[in-house]
């Protein structure tokens, strides 16, 4: 698969996609000597999907990411050491320890929502963050991640039907990676391809490799592109496999042996470093420069994580609500007065061209009209 | 000055906050062209334009979710539910979305969502419950039932300028049933300040909503019998004005608490066991109850009669109470 990339671009995804997995190995060593409190949730396998569709993103774009979509987080700007002091459970984390793996928020800055553990809320959420970029006249996209177990969720249905009817700057990208904890895709869902589910909301689809990193940039981008020049929400299925358990504690022995096989020979990692050697975007030099400079990072990031302490236990009573800590303003980009009467004053009433009869597209009058 | 119903104050406390503030805006079902199912937003899609009123489809989980998604980019997001009895079929994106974003991730959801709830108007089992102490009970959220045209507008206003999610509990029975004159400029009602609504010296009754009304009632029946009942109308459930609550029953001795929700886990259990906790050598009588009953609301007039409580049921357990 060809994306347009610049050889910097090229060695950028390298670098996130190596850093994920690396940065995904030292949490699973952590966990293992217990300096990770709760779950611990790995992307091993699909990181293309969370990095490829994140790198399609304008600065201003906002994200929603999963629980499988850390590589997301970081090309958005997180640091490693603040995933780390989530799942450390850290003062020092975004959340102060009130929440851990990476439900973390940054509203002002990096434009990211947090996640909650009920699958499909977030589309709701991003389809009201995408309204609202064009309500007050920023031309953004809002982009989140869902499971191929999710997509069974209510909230998933309600959230895309509103966007779509409300024609929302919106990017789903749908992570079908075969397994929704310890059950099938197909006893999820009765359709071999997730994005069949588009036609039911009358949106664009596309299905992309999700272990083909350019490709998954390549597909995104173009649903990018279309969702923010306002022709409606986008929904990518992108086909990847899980090859950990559904969280550290989880063998996966339900998994045929013979499906991680096949999957270990798509794995995403080796795939697009074969890309970059074929595509010569870059050689042995860059690549171990580049593995030196990511393995440096992290324990640097480590240590500054080991170095913030717990947070002191009267911070729990903290915070539950807004009592004038945070000013509340809305960006505008548009003129305010096209929203104000009477520049904003309406006839109430339907335009109904359509008058649904089985004969599509009439009304009465004998003359086709718009559908 | 010109005689305001409850409804016309709530339309007209959206119509100024939207005047007021630009990043105000409303969804919802049937709000739009059709005004609203019992016209709370009739006309504002003709002044504020179809962005600012939004008809949505039949999903409340999208309404709420969609409302905290705008708010995090600055507006103020009022969502209708069409009666409050729906807002069930939000909870999730209620209690574990909104209610916890400013707690867990530093991310404040100013929305407010208001509708109607209640009952005596025979509207059956899925359009008359009171469902806010599913609310009340959950940490970050605020919860408001006003008893007054005056109050539902002030307070409406607070809640949209509040910086949290707000639920916010019109009754429909008060609707049109009640007017009253309002002041011409600008005001609010703060938020967690309870009010006295009568005085009185022998026992408090603590109230909020259609109960106030019932509970007034009764404190007239009970006059006549040279027995003078405090009314307290707690105008929100959370935050709880814990002082006016207190500064009264240690006045009076004696607290009646009456609310229209079913009896377990209603307000008056938790404002019991605040009295009990605080004022127990004050009491001079068990603190009395008077609930609907622990069973849905149920549709035939009799049937729904015999459900709520009202004036006389009220006086009742008042009367017996002062005699203690």
């Amino acid at each position: 698969m060809t994306a347009s990339l610049t050889r910097e671009q090229a060695q950028e995804l390298y670098y996130y996609l190596r850093l994920t997995r690396s940065l995904e190995e030292m949490l699973a060593r952590l966990f293992r000597q217990n300096q990770v409190f709760g779950g611990l949730y790995s992307s091993l396998g699909q990181e293309a999907v969370s990095i490829g569709a994140a790198y399609a993103l304008e600065p201003g774009d906002w994200i929603a990411p999963m629980i499988r979509n850390i590589g997301a987080l970081l090309v958005r700007g997180i640091k490693p050491r603040e995933l780390l002091m989530q799942l450390m459970a850290r003062e020092g984390s975004p959340t102060h320890g009130k929440d851990g793996t990476c439900h973390l928020a940054d509203l002002s800055g990096r434009h990211i929502v947090a996640p909650i553990s009920m699958l499909g809320d977030l589309i709701p959420v991003m389809t009201g963050v995408a309204m609202a970029g064009r309500y007050l006249g920023h031309k953004i996209v809002a982009m989140t991640w869902i499971g191929d177990g999710g997509t069974s969720t209510g909230a998933f249905h309600e959230g895309l039907n509103l966007a779509a009817v409300q024609k929302a700057p919106l990017v789903v990208v749908v992570e079908n990676n075969q397994w929704a904890y310890s059950t099938p895709v197909g006893r999820q869902v009765p359709l071999r391809d997730l994005a069949e589910r588009a036609r039911a909301y009358g949106i664009s689809s596309h299905i992309v490799d999700g272990n083909d990193l350019p490709a998954v940039l390549d597909t995104t981008r173009k649903a990018v592109r279309t969702a923010r020049e306002g022709n409606g929400p986008v929904l990518i299925e992108a086909k990847t496999m899980r090859m950990a358990g559904h969280a550290q504690h989880d063998p996966a022995a339900y998994v045929p042996r013979t499906m991680t096989d096949y999957w270990k020979s798509q794995d995403p990692l080796h795939r697009y470093q074969d890309y970059l050697t074929a595509q010569r975007l870059w050689d042995a030099d860059a690549k171990a420069a580049l593995d030196a400079r990511i393995e440096r990072e992290l324990a640097a990031e480590l240590a500054l994580a080991e170095a913030s302490p717990f947070p002191p236990p009267e911070l729990a009573e903290q915070g539950v609500y807004c009592q004038g800590c945070h000013q509340i303003e809305a960006r505008w980009q548009r003129p305010i007065d096209e929203l104000m009467p009477p520049k904003s004053s309406v006839r109430a009433e339907w335009v109904v061209e359509d008058f649904g009869s089985v004969e599509a597209g009439t009304n009465g009058t004998g003359k086709k009209v718009r559908s | 000055m010109a005689q305001v119903t409850y409804l016309e104050a709530i339309r007209q406390a959206l119509a100024e906050e939207m005047e007021r503030d630009p990043a105000v805006l409303l969804l919802g079902q049937d709000i739009g062209v059709y005004g609203g199912a019992f016209q709370a937003t009739a006309g504002l899609l003709e002044r504020f334009g179809w962005e600012r009123v939004v008809d949505t489809p039949i999903s409340e989980t999208a309404i709420v979710g969609a409302a905290v998604g705008m708010s995090y980019l600055g507006l103020r997001p009022v969502a209708e539910m069409q009666f409050m009895d729906f807002v069930a079929c939000a909870f999730n994106s209620i209690t574990n979305y909104a209610a916890k974003s400013h707690y867990l991730w530093g991310a404040p959801a100013p929305i407010v969502i208001r509708g109607p709830s209640g009952g005596g108007v025979h509207g059956g089992p899925f359009h008359s419950s009171n469902p806010e102490m599913y609310f009340a009970h959950t940490p970050g959220l605020k919860v408001v039932c006003p008893a007054t045209a005056y109050d539902a507008k002030g307070l409406l206003k607070s809640a949209i300028r509040d910086n949290n999610p707000v639920l916010f509990f019109e009754h429909k029975f008060l609707y049109r049933r009640i007017k009253e004159d309002l002041p011409e400029g600008e005001y609010t009602v703060p938020l967690g300040q309870a009010i006295i609504r009568r005085p009185g010296r022998d026992l408090t009754i603590v109230t909020y909503a259609a109960m106030v009304h019932a509970s007034l009632e009764a404190a007239e029946r009970l006059a006549q019998e040279n027995i003078e009942a405090e009314v307290l109308d707690l105008r929100t459930l959370a935050p709880l004005d814990r002082a006016t609550i207190f500064e009264s029953v240690g006045r009076t001795s004696k607290l009646l608490v009456v609310h229209e929700d079913t009896r377990t886990g209603g307000i008056a259990g938790e404002i019991a066991a605040l009295v009990t906790e605080s004022l127990f050598d004050q009491l001079d009588g068990p603190i009395r109850r008077v609930t609907s009953l622990d069973t849905p609301v149920p549709f035939s007039p009799p049937l729904e009669e015999h459900f709520r409580p009202n004036a006389e049921r009220i006086a009742a357990a008042a009367r017996e109470l002062a005699n203690y």
